[in-house]
C-alpha cells in the first residue's frame, strides 16, 4: 500500500483519488495482477462462491429484517406476511432460507478442498484457523436465524441447543438462564437472537477479510501442493481467475436457483410451518441438515465416564456429548499442528487420501444418523462414526506423519502443466 | 479424458452435498411410517401450475365443509381474485360473512359485513371456544396445512379419504374416529366428506375422491399462493443462467487458450 511505488493512472479522476487513497492500486495489486498458481481446478471456485453467497445473505437478510417483527406473538405472522403480502417477499425469503443451505454446501466443499490438497499446512496455518472461526460463526448465525420464524422447530431446536450449556458443571444452569434471559426460551430469547443474527454476519465479514488478507500474504495453494517457484508458475488473477470464478459461480447458482424456485422447502422441516407451541413437543426434534453430523456426535455419547471400580462420575453423558461435539470442531482448528507431514497434496499421499475420503464418507454417514431417532442400532452406528472421526485426527494423522512415504513430487507447477499437456 | 474425469468428480461432489441436504432433511422429517398413496397434482413438478376451475371447486368444498370448524386466517378475501373471480364476485363472497369491528365512536364493538380487505372469518372467536365446540380438540388453522405436513397434499388427501372401520377389537375414545393415515389412527375429526355431499355448480354431485382432490388443490393454493409466479420466474432465471454460463464458458476458454 506504499504510495511511493504507485503507478499513475491515466484517468484523471481515478488518479486524483488514488494519489490520496490508493484503493485502485490496492485492487489492482490484490485482484488484478495478483500472481495465482496456473493449475487450479474447479474446487478453487468455492471460496469466491462462499463470499458471494455471504453478500447475498446479508442483502436479502436486511430486506427481510425491514419486514420482520421479533416478538413471540408476531414473528410467525410477520414471516407469513412477507411470504404473502410483501412485494417479492417470497422470493427474498426463499433466497435467504435456501441461501443458508447453499452457503454451507459451498463452505463444506471449500473445507474439503483445503483438507484434500493440504491448504492448511505451513505457511497457511493461520489462514486455515481463521476459516474454522468463520465456520463456527456461521453455525451460530444459522442456528439463531432458524429460530427467528418462531415455528415449532425454531422453538424446540432453540430449547435443545441452548440446554446443551446446562451440561457444564456448576455454572451450567445459570449460563442457560442468562442466555435465555428468563427461565425458558421466550420473548427475550427471540429478541436477542434477532439482534445477534443481524450482528454476526458483519463479524463473519470481518473475519473473511482477515482470511483473504492472510491468503494474499502467503498466496494460494494449488492441486500439486508445491510452492510457486517462478513467474512461469502463475497467472495474473484478472482475467484468468475472475472469469473462471464467474463461470463456476453461475453453474453453482443454477443449482441454487433450482431449489429457490422449484423446491424451496425441500431442505426445511415441515414442522416449522406450525407456529411455536411450548406445550406441544414435536415427535423428533432435528436441526437443519448441515448440523446433523454434529448432532449425531452429540447424541452418540450415551454413557457416563466414571472412575473405574467406583461410582464416581467424572463426566456425565450429556457433558460428554457436548465435549465430543465441540471437540470435533476443535480438532479441525488444530489440524495444521496435528499433521506434520511435509507433503501437502493428497495426490502424493496415497494413505492420507484414502483416510480422508473415508472421513468424508463418515461425515455423510453421521449426517444420516443425525436425522434418525437416537435409539437402538443408530446410537451404536453413530458411536462407530465418532470413533473414526476422532481416530482420523488423533491416531491416523500422527501415524502417517511417521510412516507415510509420499510419491515423487513434480519439480514445478509449470513443468507439471506442460507434462500434462503433452501427455494428451 | 483427465478433464472429463475431473468434471465428473466435481459434479459428483456437488450433487452429493446437495443430495445430503435434501435427503438429510427428508429422512429427518420422516416421522410417520405410513405409506401415503401418491396423487397426480396439477401443481406438481417444474411445469405444474394451479388450475383455476379446480381451485374454485375447492373453495366451495372449503366454504361448505371445512370452514364450519377450521379457520384460514392468513388468506384474505381479496386473494380470491387469484382464483379467477372478479372484484364484484369477491365482494359478494366476502359480504356473506360478518366480522366484529370497533370500537366505534361510542366505544361499542359492532358487527359488519366482511370486505375483500378482511382475512377469512374464523368459525370460532378463540381457541377455547373451538375446543369447547369440538370435544376438546382444536381444529388447526388451514392456511399452511399442506406446507406444515410432510408430503402435505398427499397427506391431506389420504386423511380425507382414509376413514375406515377400526381393526377388530380396537376402540377409540368417545368422539374419535379411525383413520388409516393419521398418526396413532384415532382422530377427533369426524369424516368430513362423503360421496355426493358436494353439489357442483353444473349440477353434478362430487364423489368423495373428487371433493378431496378439489379441496386439497385449494389448500395448496392457500399455503403457496405464489407458486405460479415462482415457477414462471424460475424458468426465466434458469434460462438466463444457462445462457450466461454458456457465454462465460466460451469467454473462459478463449482467455485460457494460450496458457501452458
Amino acid at each position: 500500500m506504499a504510495s511511493k511505488d504507485r503507478q499513475p493512472f491515466d484517468n484523471p479522476v481515478i488518479e486524483w483519488v488514488d494519489s490520496r487513497l490508493p484503493v485502485f492500486t490496492l485492487m489492482n495489486k490484490e485482484y488484478g495482477v495478483f500472481p495465482t498458481p496456473k493449475n487450479f481446478n474447479y474446487f478453487w471456485n468455492f471460496g469466491a462462491i462462499a463470499m458471494i453467497i455471504l453478500v447475498i445473505m446479508i442483502l436479502s437478510g436486511i430486506f427481510l429484517a425491514m419486514n420482520y417483527t421479533a416478538h413471540v406473538d408476531h414473528a410467525f405472522d410477520s414471516v407469513e406476511r412477507i411470504m404473502r403480502d410483501v412485494n417479492f417477499g417470497w422470493l427474498i425469503r426463499y433466497i435467504h432460507m435456501n441461501g443458508a443451505s447453499f452457503f454451507f454446501i459451498a463452505v463444506y466443499i471449500h473445507i474439503f478442498r483445503g483438507m484434500y490438497y493440504g491448504s492448511y499446512k505451513q505457511p497457511r496455518e493461520l489462514l486455515w484457523m481463521l476459516g474454522v472461526v468463520i465456520l463456527l460463526l456461521m453455525m451460530a448465525t444459522a442456528f439463531m436465524g432458524y429460530v427467528l420464524p418462531w415455528g415449532q422447530m425454531s422453538y424446540w431446536g432453540a430449547t435443545v441447543i441452548t440446554n446443551l450449556f446446562s451440561a457444564l458443571p456448576i455454572v451450567g444452569e445459570p449460563i442457560v438462564t442468562w442466555l435465555w434471559g428468563g427461565f425458558s426460551v421466550d420473548n427475550p430469547t427471540l429478541n436477542r437472537f434477532f439482534a445477534l443474527h443481524y450482528l454476526m454476519p458483519f463479524v463473519i465479514f470481518a473475519v473473511v477479510f482477515l482470511h483473504v488478507w492472510a491468503l494474499h500474504v502467503t498466496g494460494s495453494n494449488n492441486p500439486l501442493g508445491i510452492d510457486v517457484k517462478s513467474d512461469k508458475d502463475t497467472l495474473p488473477f484478472h482475467p484468468y481467475y475472475t472469469m473462471k470464478d464467474t463461470f463456476g459461480t453461475i453453474v453453482f447458482f443454477l443449482f441454487f436457483a433450482f431449489f429457490v424456485f422449484f423446491m424451496p422447502n425441500a431442505m426445511g422441516h415441515p414442522d416449522n410451518y406450525i407456529p411455536a407451541d411450548p406445550l406441544v413437543t414435536p415427535a423428533h426434534i432435528v436441526p437443519e441438515w448441515y448440523f446433523l453430523a454434529f448432532y449425531a456426535i452429540l447424541r452418540a455419547i450415551t454413557f457416563d465416564i466414571v472412575i473405574p471400580f467406583t461410582d464416581v462420575i467424572l463426566v456425565e453423558a450429556k457433558l460428554g456429548g457436548v465435549i465430543a461435539m465441540f471437540g470435533a470442531i476443535a480438532l479441525l482448528f488444530i489440524l495444521p499442528f496435528l499433521d506434520r507431514h511435509p507433503v501437502r497434496s493428497a495426490r502424493f499421499r496415497p494413505w492420507y487420501r484414502v483416510a480422508l475420503l473415508v472421513l468424508w464418507a463418515d461425515l455423510f454417514f453421521l449426517t444420516y444418523l443425525g436425522g434418525q431417532p437416537a435409539e437402538g442400532i443408530y446410537v451404536f452406528m453413530a458411536q462407530i462414526g465418532v470413533i473414526y472421526y476422532y481416530s482420523f485426527f488423533l491416531v491416523i494423522i500422527p501415524a502417517l506423519n511417521k510412516y507415510e512415504k509420499a510419491l515423487p513430487l513434480p519439480n514445478s507447477i509449470h513443468e507439471a502443466v506442460l507434462a500434462k499437456k503433452e501427455g494428451k | 479424458m483427465e478433464k472429463v474425469k475431473f468434471s465428473l468428480t466435481l459434479a459428483l461432489v456437488l450433487a452429493s452435498f446437495i443430495g445430503l441436504g435434501f435427503a438429510g432433511t427428508a429422512l429427518a422429517a420422516g416421522e410417520s411410517h405410513i405409506k401415503l398413496p401418491e396423487q397426480e397434482w396439477h401443481f406438481d413438478g417444474v411445469f405444474g401450475t394451479y388450475d383455476k376451475a379446480t381451485l374454485q371447486r375447492g373453495l366451495q368444498v372449503y366454504r361448505e365443509v371445512c370452514a364450519a370448524c377450521h379457520s384460514m386466517k392468513r388468506v384474505h378475501y381479496r386473494n380470491l381474485m387469484d382464483l379467477g373471480y372478479s372484484e364484484e364476485q369477491v365482494k359478494s363472497i366476502a359480504g356473506e360473512y360478518m366480522v366484529e369491528d370497533g370500537p366505534n365512536d361510542e366505544g361499542e364493538m359492532f358487527s359488519r359485513a366482511a370486505t375483500p380487505a378482511d382475512p377469512f372469518v374464523s368459525p370460532y372467536p378463540n381457541e377455547k371456544a373451538a375446543r369447547y365446540a369440538n370435544n376438546g380438540a382444536y381444529p388447526p388453522d388451514l392456511s399452511l396445512i399442506t406446507k406444515a405436513r410432510k408430503d402435505g397434499p398427499n397427506y391431506v388427501y389420504a386423511l380425507l379419504t382414509g376413514y375406515t372401520e377400526p381393526p377388530h377389537g380396537e376402540e377409540g375414545m368417545e368422539g374419535q374416529y379411525y383413520n388409516k393415515y393419521f398418526a396413532g389412527h384415532w382422530i377427533s375429526m369426524a369424516p368430513p366428506l362423503m360421496d355426493g355431499q358436494i353439489m357442483r355448480s353444473n349440477g353434478d354431485a362430487a364423489s368423495l375422491d373428487q371433493a378431496a382432490y378439489d379441496v386439497v388443490n385449494f389448500l395448496q393454493w392457500a399455503a403457496e399462493p405464489e407458486l405460479n409466479d415462482r415457477k414462471r420466474m424460475g424458468w426465466h432465471v434458469l434460462l438466463f443462467l444457462i445462457v450466461f454460463a454458456g457465454v462465460m464458458y466460451k469467454v473462459k476458454k478463449k482467455i485460457w487458450r494460450d496458457v501452458h
